[in-house]
């Protein structure tokens, strides 16, 4: 398995050079400088002179040939560089922002889990039953709603009935302070975040676990526990469910690797300081060092959690080895 | 009868308000819409994100009277003592600085600092970004002979430079720190205003506290303050609402204002200004017809601004019909002037009909283009909304293109556009500082018409060289004139309109026509 988990890192190096190539290019074909926003954007006047200056400081004066060089350079050192716009170590700007989306990103994963699991094995198990429609119906509703119309309509609700039930509208803090600093602060912020990220992503997710529930339940091996006279309730949770989970841990890795930099949306309705607002911030500011290494984050990120999946195939089915 | 109780109910309550003792403590919590400045250097930023940010922590040498922001030429003294008087032929202004001044570190300002922060601002140092430094080009020299006098040499003499000088972003930096590091202001904060730097969390938040040692008498009031970062205008909004924050300085768009009043009644203030933001439609003179004359004067004269300009007021941050002005300067043209103007004509009729008649003559009838504009909703896709369909009614066929900043600006400065839809913000009203934008392209580098005009320049250096404020207002007559009607280089279109809602607890503050000013916070004070 080491030689294997090996190989998969490895592997990473041409994706994270073909994924800096990228990325270096098409940041350059987006028409725009990060200066010109950066003086001209309030639209008052600005001194020419300041342009050049700027221009020569964060050294986008130079051919691109040599700011690629650096950029590869930097990567194999893991120094990602200064952010154009703040002027900020990258590191100091990512890590500032990462707390935050993984705890939004964790605590949505476990909503969705929470919600999808036991749903989607009832739904699967009540197959065509009225528990089954309201399960689907509420799972369609998921996938249906946009995460920004869903969290717009939970601050207002709660602001609305705060009003209604003491007369002080409330709402939960908009500026962040970590967990282990005041963790009721913290989460009275994080839960409607996480729950209106894991409503959807649990909507996903239930109807994957009732579609591969449905599918195992028909297998020989469950009618022959049947057959044995094992209790429904083994067969369910050791037999059916342990399987049916193989393609619902793939979609769950695959969305929480999302999560870490997708939830812009959501970041910027509950004024979220994470790394999605950043990454947004950073393409909107034309800032090149910035986005790159955002790109390179969410690169890892990905390969990390598919890696992580791949080797849970194997607790989950052990029938899986890996050569 | 009833006027005169209502005369006298007045006569008493109005000295009641002004006569409302401020009470001292509590920290305010204010909404900066923005993720957070790029940095805190005043000198080298052009975003309020950085005022609202930083300017509590900050002296200045002069600015707009905090007590009278709305005026555009009441300057008084912060950092120096008594407002000068032009000296050798309007050449010379020496200013007093203030003995016994304290900077956060507990060592004394003296005028060698304000020398120090000044020289930087106008003469920057090779790889120094200072963001204002073509508009002092009228300085010659700034010194300290000593530790309490500064001079400012000119070259020439110019009613522009009280007002240069008056910029909200010129804060006055440590000498010492500036000669070690032109950088370290970029990341650090190290003031004599009245608040002391306590914290910055990246895109979160900046707070500060009192600084006890601050040279006005018995200011600030506040403890301290939290500004919150929120881009998002919904969560600035709900904050308000839920008392998450007090006030939001830059301004809101008219429905905001109405949530807020709906759901919070008396708990919410409002304080409204013409803003000093001008909106202009750039056209492009490389691109054919747009060449042409009569074909701009023609763009200018179907757009209805008088009666269109209430409508828009419901809907975005617009409101004031005006020239290239600021319309509250005593510089900007009175209505009777501007009704002169194209664009500006009382009877739309005749100005339709006229407008039509200069795109026949010029083979341009069926025109079509496009309008480029950026996606910011205030106040840019309103107005290029109701221009495309003001051009209509006269047979216009124009499509509005949307980009962000970033392309939109290439797109100008590359002059790959015909028609673009552009705002200017600026900070204390110096008209003839502002109007440097529309100077031709080879002059003015953030004029994107893309021309060239040497009467255009001879006006303005004409009006620029006048101390003279009454030939100064005629000459900008002749600037206007020929600007927005005979070349019809450019299209004003209306003026941005400040709105800024706020808790009822929140005392002390006063809404000027720029967001960048009175931003120290030194006299706000909690009614609670």
């Amino acid at each position: 398995m080491y030689q294997y988990i090996a190989k998969r890192v490895l592997l990473t190096i041409p994706t994270l050079l073909g994924a800096a190539a990228l990325v270096f290019i098409l940041m350059r074909l987006i028409p725009g400088d990060i200066c010109l926003v950066r003086l001209g954007g309030g639209g008052g006047s600005f001194d020419p002179k300041a342009l050049v200056a700027c221009h020569a400081e964060i050294g986008v004066d130079r051919p691109y040939i040599v700011q690629f060089v650096e950029f590869i350079w930097g990567l194999m050192r893991f120094d990602f560089g200064t952010s154009m716009w703040s002027g900020k170590p990258v590191s100091t700007e990512i890590l500032a922002r990462l707390p935050i989306s993984l705890e939004i990103a964790l605590l949505g994963t476990a909503v969705a889990i929470g919600i999808a699991i036991p749903l989607g094995t009832i739904s699967a198990l009540k197959q065509n039953t009225w528990i089954d429609v309201v399960v689907r119906i509420f799972a369609i509703g998921g996938i249906a709603t946009p995460s920004f119309w869903l969290g717009i309509m939970s601050v207002l609700m709660v602001l609305d009935l705060s009003a209604w039930m003491t007369g002080t509208p409330w709402m939960p803090p908009i500026d962040y302070v970590p967990i282990w600093k005041d963790p009721i602060r913290n989460l009275s912020m994080a839960i409607l975040p996480a729950i209106t990220v894991g409503y959807r992503y649990a909507a996903v997710s239930m109807r994957m676990t009732r579609s591969a529930m449905l599918e195992v339940m028909r297998e020989d091996y469950i009618r022959t526990a049947r057959a044995k006279g094992l209790i429904n309730k083994l067969i369910v949770n050791r037999h059916a469910l342990k399987n049916a989970l193989l393609p619902v841990v793939t979609l769950l890795g695959i969305e929480f690797a999302f999560l870490i930099g997708g939830l812009v949306v959501t970041e910027q309705v509950f004024n979220l300081n994470g790394v999605g607002r950043l990454f947004v911030l950073a393409v909107q500011n034309q800032d090149y060092t910035l986005t790159q290494a955002l790109v390179m984050l969410t690169v890892v990120i990905f390969v990390f959690t598919n890696l992580v999946v791949d080797l849970l195939y194997g607790w989950l089915d052990p029938r899986i080895h890996f050569a | 009868m009833r006027h005169f109780l209502v005369a006298l109910l007045l006569a008493f309550a109005v000295p009641a308000v002004a006569a409302e003792a401020p009470k001292r403590g509590g920290i305010l919590t204010y909404m900066i819409p923005a993720d957070a400045p790029p940095s805190f250097d005043g000198h080298r930023e052009v975003t309020f994100a950085t005022v609202h940010s930083v300017a509590p922590f900050y002296s200045v040498l002069i600015r707009i009277n905090p007590e009278n922001p709305a005026s555009t030429d009441d300057f008084v003294c912060d950092l120096c003592t008594e407002m000068p008087k032009a000296a050798d032929n309007g050449l010379t202004y020496t200013f007093k600085i203030r003995t016994g001044v304290k900077w956060h570190d507990g060592t004394t300002l003296t005028a060698a600092d304000v020398a120090a922060s000044w020289n930087s601002i106008v003469f920057p140092a090779a790889g120094v970004l200072s963001a204002r430094a073509s508009i002092y080009t009228m300085v010659d020299s700034i010194t300290a002979p000593d530790a309490s006098t500064v001079v400012f040499k000119l070259k020439f003499p110019t009613g522009a430079f009280l007002p240069a000088l008056a910029d909200p972003y010129a804060f006055i930096y440590k000498a010492d720190i500036l000669a070690k590091d032109p950088h370290w202001y970029e990341k650090n904060i190290m003031g004599s205003g009245p608040f002391k730097f306590k914290a910055f969390e990246l895109g979160q938040s900046i707070s500060g506290d009192r600084n006890p040692d601050y040279y006005m008498p018995g200011l600030p009031y506040l403890d301290g303050f939290v500004g919150i970062y929120a881009p998002k205008e919904s969560t600035r909004i709900d904050a308000i609402r839920a008392d998450r924050a007090a006030i939001e300085f830059r301004g809101v768009p008219p429905s905001a204002l109405t949530q807020l009043q709906q759901s919070l009644g008396d708990k919410i203030e409002v304080q409204t200004s013409d803003w000093n933001c001008g909106d202009n439609i750039t056209i492009n003179h490389s691109k054919k017809p747009f060449d042409d004359v009569r074909v701009r004067r023609a763009l200018a004269l179907a757009i209805d601004q008088w009666h269109g300009a209430p409508g828009l007021a419901k809907v975005a941050t617009l409101r004031t019909v005006g020239g290239i002005v600021f319309p509250g300067s005593p510089l900007a043209a009175t209505r009777a002037e501007l009704e002169k103007i194209p664009g500006f004509w009382p009877d739309i009729e005749k100005s339709r009909a006229e407008a039509k008649r200069l795109l026949k003559e010029a083979g341009a009838e069926n025109l079509s283009f496009e309008l480029l504009s950026r996606n910011v909703d205030q106040p840019y896709k309103y107005i290029g909304a109701w221009a495309i369909d003001e051009w209509t009614k006269i047979g216009l066929h124009v499509t509005q293109k949307v980009v962000p900043t970033g392309p939109w600006f290439e797109a100008m400065r590359s002059g790959n556009f015909e028609v673009v839809s552009e705002s200017a913000c600026q900070s204390v009203v110096n008209p003839i500082l502002d109007v440097q934008k529309f100077l031709p392209s080879d002059v003015s580098p953030q004029n994107y018409n893309q021309y060239h005009d040497q009467t255009q320049v001879d006006l303005y250096n004409k009006m620029l060289h006048e101390p003279d404020p009454l030939k100064q207002r005629a000459e900008m007559r002749d600037f206007e004139t020929y600007t927005l009607d005979t070349q019809a280089h450019t299209l004003m279109i209306l003026w941005w309109y400040r709105i800024v809602p706020y808790r009822s607890y929140v005392k002390g503050w006063k809404i000027s026509p720029s967001h960048f000013i009175n931003q120290d916070l030194a006299t706000v004070w909690l009614d609670r």
